[in-house]
Formats: structure tokens, C-alpha cells, sequence
């Protein structure tokens, strides 16, 4: 078998363990600038500090276990449009809700979502945004009593 | 009579007014979003979570399990209706409920999973009244080792069930404990992993974890192809049995019901686990098995009645030892938590009220369940006509307006971005997004009962393997992950799930 099969093999098993080692480095590294302590009296730092040298072990098997006997399945299409745009509209969300205030911040934010989908027009994404902003209004602040301002103190009135 | 006493003050809770509309929202809610493919209990439990922090906390938890077992039916309704299996336990129901529906028997079919539904959630909660106070009197007994002894066994069996790579599971389960640390230790008051934010010194948001791996990664993976849904449902008429019918499912509901309660007590998927068995083994019994496939009454009925069974039973081990036995267990016992109640086996002594009344109301809502869904089919069928692309900016809101009102905290809002992205990459990558939650949510619990018990046992580790309640609980974790990997089940395993798309 070529390097080339071999590697699209393992491809998927490959990503997944690299991305469990970053997590279990960074834990554990991290970790260590805690208190570890010892057994008898554990510090804040010595359960994630094992979990991460854990979770380094289970990755480097899940990595070998893709080179020996991988899927070989392909990822298949990832939809970085429309992801980048919902990330986009929930960021958006958290940054302006208290400046801006629910009515812009959600409107803004549902109409990027909105567009986040295949074939969609901008009347139509405008007609979504403001429907659900209005059925959002009406649930979370007249019906549950939410406290949040509906226009922020970022719009002058 | 205790149990009659007990009874009386379930009732008394589950049938005082706002807590039957609590019900009757959930259960309708839970129908709706089991109905709409695209969005799953779940989802839809974490996003409707911070709504009910205000509530009482039973009425919480009767709206938010009424979600949970009202799912089950929705999801039936659609897989016989267009074969769509809304949920993934009723993905058998599909095989031959869909086939009875072709040839115009959709009516028996609806009337022999809603009866089927019905009959089985009333024995669940016969079920958990019986068993549930006995085993929590055993769990009261529990120390620090027991407890942690307990978490390593609730976490290892919730990967037995799941499908895929048992060592990916493994990683999401320790993936999700060390997500779990972040925020203030609890002993020290240390804040970890929280580099100077503040807003993290509460720790990650469980609501965020959940909206975000099951709702944002849902909709990502919807989205990569994006189909429009043709419904073509003609009237459902004739929404009741014949005497010969409701003869032939008598005996695939009692066996369901059975098989039902004793798998929904098992942690992990032991709904979708249920309705499989359940299927097989009517296929097996059968005097005609060749009709399997092409519209039996008893592949509907044994499926359904187990699924349903199960989402009964599942709660034990949730309301006795305050372990969750899925994703959605797990939610209700961060639901538990936040309203101020520790979970465990002193629920049912310290909140009687509450264990009963929950209980109670399950009964109720399964009621509930089947008057919404035999009359009123048609407005479910019209659910189906939302397109996707009004559905998911919808989700989107819910989850952030729902996740803010944390605590008027925006970092909540960024954790659903960041949960989103990794889990549907994880997803991508072959990784389960369950273990990942359970592992969250119980990561806290795991980690006190650890140095609990290492200060107890000065520092002895031994003190899990010569305690016998604890060392029996270890090896039964170890037997549960060497069955998984045994070759013979993994093949089964394989079986089981190849129709089931996830969550």
C-alpha cells in the first residue's frame, strides 16, 4: 500500500487524535501551574493534569488505530459558509445584546443566520429575521419577563 | 399503605393546575419538536432549560420530562406517516409502519403505536414506583468511593451503547471531564483554566455544551445538504383497530413493555437499544416472519411499546443514584441542580413531593400524549410543512436568548459558538457528541467523590477495590467495556445502529 492511501486511510482518525492531543496538552500544561498536590490531598490541579496525560494516551491510539485499520470514509462536505456565518450571528449576538439591546441584536443575528442557508433571498431572510425577533419579543419578555432592554443604551433615542 | 400515601401525594402535585399545563405544554412541545426531523429532544430540553429556572422546581421537571417521553411519540407519527423517523428509536417503527401506511392502513398503525405507546408508558411508571425508593435506599449507604465507583460505571456503560470507535468514545468522556474543570475549584476556590475571565469562574455552562453540540452541530450537518421535504400525506382515517388486530399486538406490546423497562435502565441508548431488540424478537416469534417488512401490526406495536418503555425507566437511575443514564438525563439533572436540589438518593426522602409528583405526571402526560396525537394527527402532519430553513435560524435564536438569560452572560452565548464548531468537527471525525456531555456533567461529581474518598482513605487507592459496593461497581465497568470491545457484540453493535443516524 502507498504512503498516499495509507494517509487518506487514516485521515479522519488522524484529525480526531490530533485534535484530542491539543486539548489534552493544554489541559495538562496548564494544569501544572495550578497546585497539584498529592494523593492523600489533591490540589486543584492534579485531576485535569491526569485526565490530560489520559487523554494524550487515548489520542495516540485512536492516531494508531487509524494507520492500522482506518475507515477510509471520506469527511464529505463541510458547509464553511454557512458555518462561518451562524459563529458569525452568535458572536455578534453576545457582543452587542447589551449595547444594542434584544430587538437589533436578535434581527441582526437571525438574518445572518438566515442567509446561512442554501438558495435563500433577501426578502425572504429579512421576512424570517423579523418574524422570529417579533415571536421572540413576545415569548421571552411579555410572557416570561425576561430582564432585558429592548433597544440598548448604544442606540441614542 | 407508604406506597398508596406516596401515590396520593404524587397526584395531589401532578393534577394541581399549573403543573397539568406544564404538562400539557411539554408533552406538546416534545411531540412537535419529535415530529420536526432536524431537532431532537435534546436540543430542544437545553433550550428551553433556562426558561425554567423559574418555575417550581417540579413544574420544571414535569414540563422538561414531558419534552423528553412526548418526543417518543412524535417521532413515531412521522416515521410511519413519511418515513421519516423524527427521533432515532423510532426508526424501527419506519420498517413496517411506513409499509402499513402504503397500503392505507396508517390509521391502525398510529392507533397501535399510540395504545402500544401508552400501555407501556403506564407500566414504566408502575416500574419506576416499585423500584425506584428500593434502590435508593440501597444508594443512601454510598460513601465517597461507592460514588466515584458509581460515575466510572454510569460513564463506561453510556459508551457501551454508542456506536463507533469504543476508544473515540473514551476520549469524549475525558473530554468532557476536563471540560468540566474549568471554572473555580471547588475546594480551593482556585479559578482553573478560566485565564482571567471572570464570567468563567461559574464554569462552562452546561445549557451552552448541550445547545451547542446537539443543536448548532445538528443544524451544520443539516445544512451540508440542504433538502426540501416533500410531504405527500393523504388523510388518516380510520384511527382504530379491529378485534383481530387488537388481538395480534396483545402479546409484541407486553413483550416490548418488558424488554423496555429492564434496557431503558441502562445507561447510555437503551431506547433506540429497546425498540431494535424489541423488533428482532417479534421477528423471531412470529408464525410469519416473512411479513416483517412489509407491514406487520406487531413490528409497530413491540418497537414502540419498548421505546417507550424505556424512556419511563431511564429516569431511575437519574431520580435514585442521580446518575443520568443519556443526553437528556443529564440535562434533567443539571435541571435538578440548578433549582437547588442535590441529586441522589435523598430525593425521594428530602423532595417527596417532587420525586412523586414527576412521576405521577408521566403517567398523566402519556395520557395527554395519546389525546394529542390519535384526534388531532392532522396539525402534526401540517408541522411537517415548516421548512428547514425558518426552523433552524429559530433554533439559533432560542439558544441565544435562552443561554444569555444565564446570568445576563454573554460568555454562555460564545460557549455555543465554540461547542458548535467542535463538536460538529468531532461529529465529523467519527466522535459521538453523548459521551462528551455525560463526561461534562458528571466531571464535577467524579472529581469531588475522588478526593473525598483519597482523604478518607489517606491517600490509599486501594480503598475502591476492598470496599465491596465499590469494587463491585468497578468490575462491572470493566466487564461493560470488555463485552463493547469483544468482536462478536461490536458486529451487533454495528447491526443495531446501521439505521441510526445519531441523536
Amino acid at each position: 500500500m502507498t504512503a498516499t492511501l495509507q494517509i487518506r486511510r487514516a485521515l479522519k482518525d488522524a484529525l480526531a487524535g490530533s485534535v484530542f492531543i491539543g486539548f489534552g496538552l493544554f489541559f495538562a500544561l496548564v494544569s501544572t501551574t495550578y497546585d497539584v498536590g498529592s494523593p492523600l490531598n489533591m490540589g486543584p490541579g492534579y485531576f485535569p493534569l491526569v485526565l490530560g496525560g489520559v487523554l494524550v494516551l487515548l489520542a495516540e491510539a485512536i492516531v494508531v488505530k487509524g494507520f492500522v485499520a482506518g475507515d477510509g470514509e471520506p469527511i464529505g462536505p463541510i458547509p464553511w459558509r454557512s458555518a462561518a456565518l451562524i459563529v458569525a450571528a452568535i458572536v455578534f449576538f453576545g457582543v452587542t445584546v447589551r449595547g444594542l439591546g434584544l430587538v437589533p441584536s436578535l434581527f441582526i443575528a437571525t438574518l445572518l443566520t438566515a442567509f446561512a442557508g442554501n438558495r435563500i433571498g433577501a426578502i425572504s431572510a429579512t421576512v424570517i429575521a423579523g418574524g422570529l425577533m417579533i415571536l421572540c419579543v413576545l415569548i421571552f419578555v411579555v410572557a416570561l419577563q425576561l430582564r432585558i432592554s429592548l433597544i440598548g443604551p448604544w442606540i441614542p433615542v | 399503605m407508604e406506597l398508596l400515601e406516596n401515590l396520593r401525594l404524587g397526584l395531589e402535585t401532578a393534577l394541581r393546575l399549573e403543573n397539568l399545563l406544564y404538562c400539557l405544554i411539554g408533552v406538546a412541545l416534545g411531540t412537535a419538536v419529535g415530529v420536526l426531523p432536524g431537532i431532537g429532544p435534546t436540543a430542544t430540553i437545553a433550550m428551553l432549560l433556562p426558561i425554567t429556572f423559574n418555575f417550581e422546581p417540579v413544574s420544571a421537571l414535569i414540563m422538561l420530562a414531558g419534552i423528553y417521553y412526548g418526543a417518543q411519540y412524535g417521532g413515531s407519527t412521522t416515521a410511519i406517516l413519511i418515513n421519516l423517523p423524527g427521533e432515532t428509536s423510532a426508526a424501527v417503527t419506519a420498517i413496517d409502519g411506513h409499509e402499513m401506511a402504503k397500503q392505507g392502513r396508517a390509521g391502525p398503525a398510529l392507533a397501535t403505536a399510540a395504545l402500544g405507546s401508552f400501555f407501556a408508558g403506564t407500566v414504566g411508571t408502575i416500574v419506576l414506583v416499585l423500584f425506584a425508593p428500593p434502590l435508593a435506599r440501597v444508594a443512601l449507604s454510598f460513601g465517597p468511593p461507592e460514588y466515584f465507583s458509581l460515575v466510572v460505571l454510569g460513564l463506561i456503560a453510556s459508551i457501551a451503547l454508542a456506536h463507533g470507535s469504543i476508544v473515540k468514545a473514551l476520549a469524549m468522556i475525558v473530554l468532557g471531564l476536563l471540560l468540566g474543570t474549568v471554572g473555580q475549584d471547588i475546594y480551593t476556590g482556585t479559578p482553573r483554566f478560566t485565564f482571567g475571565a471572570r464570567e468563567l469562574f461559574g464554569g462552562i455552562n452546561f445549557v451552552s455544551v448541550a445547545v451547542g453540540v446537539f443543536g448548532v452541530a445538528e443544524i451544520l450537518r443539516n445544512l451540508e445538504d440542504e433538502q426540501t421535504r416533500t410531504v405527500m400525506v393523504k388523510k388518516v382515517q380510520n384511527l382504530w383497530l379491529t378485534m383481530k388486530e387488537f388481538r395480534s399486538i396483545i402479546r409484541p406490546v407486553l413483550r416490548g413493555t418488558a424488554l423496555g423497562s429492564a434496557l431503558g435502565i441502562l445507561p447510555g441508548l437503551g431506547h433506540i437499544l429497546a425498540a431494535f431488540a424489541s423488533y428482532s424478537v417479534e421477528k423471531r416469534v412470529s408464525k410469519h416472519p416473512e411479513t416483517f417488512g412489509h407491514g406487520a401490526i406487531e413490528g409497530v406495536a413491540g418497537p414502540e411499546s419498548a421505546n417507550n418503555a424505556a424512556a419511563q425507566t431511564s429516569f431511575i437511575p437519574l431520580l435514585t443514584l442521580g446518575l443520568p443514564a443519556n443526553p437528556v438525563m443529564a440535562l434533567m439533572l443539571g435541571a435538578i441542580i440548578i433549582q437547588g436540589i442535590a441529586p441522589g438518593p435523598n430525593v425521594i426522602k428530602d423532595e417527596p413531593a417532587l420525586f412523586w409528583g414527576l412521576i405521577v405526571s408521566m403517567w398523566v402526560g402519556n395520557l395527554f400524549l395519546v389525546l394529542l396525537n390519535l384526534p388531532l394527527i392532522g396539525i402534526w402532519v401540517k408541522m411537517l410543512t415548516i421548512p428547514y430553513r425558518v426552523l433552524f435560524p429559530a433554533i439559533i435564536a432560542f439558544a441565544v436568548i435562552g443561554s444569555f438569560s444565564l446570568g445576563l452572560n454573554a460568555y454562555h452565548v460564545y460557549a455555543i459558538a465554540f461547542f458548535g464548531i467542535l463538536g460538529y468537527f468531532l461529529i465529523k471525525l467519527g466522535c459521538e457528541p453523548a459521551p462528551l456531555l455525560l463526561g461534562f456533567v458528571l466531571g464535577p461529581l467524579l472529581e469531588e467523590h475522588l478526593r473525598r474518598a483519597m482523604i478518607i482513605s489517606h491517600g490509599d487507592p486501594s480503598v475502591f477495590v476492598t470496599r465491596p459496593i465499590s469494587l463491585t461497581l468497578l468490575v462491572l465497568a470493566v466487564g461493560a467495556l470488555v463485552i463493547t470491545a469483544l468482536p462478536v457484540i461490536r458486529q451487533k453493535r454495528e447491526v443495531v445502529f446501521k439505521e441510526d443516524d445519531g441523536l
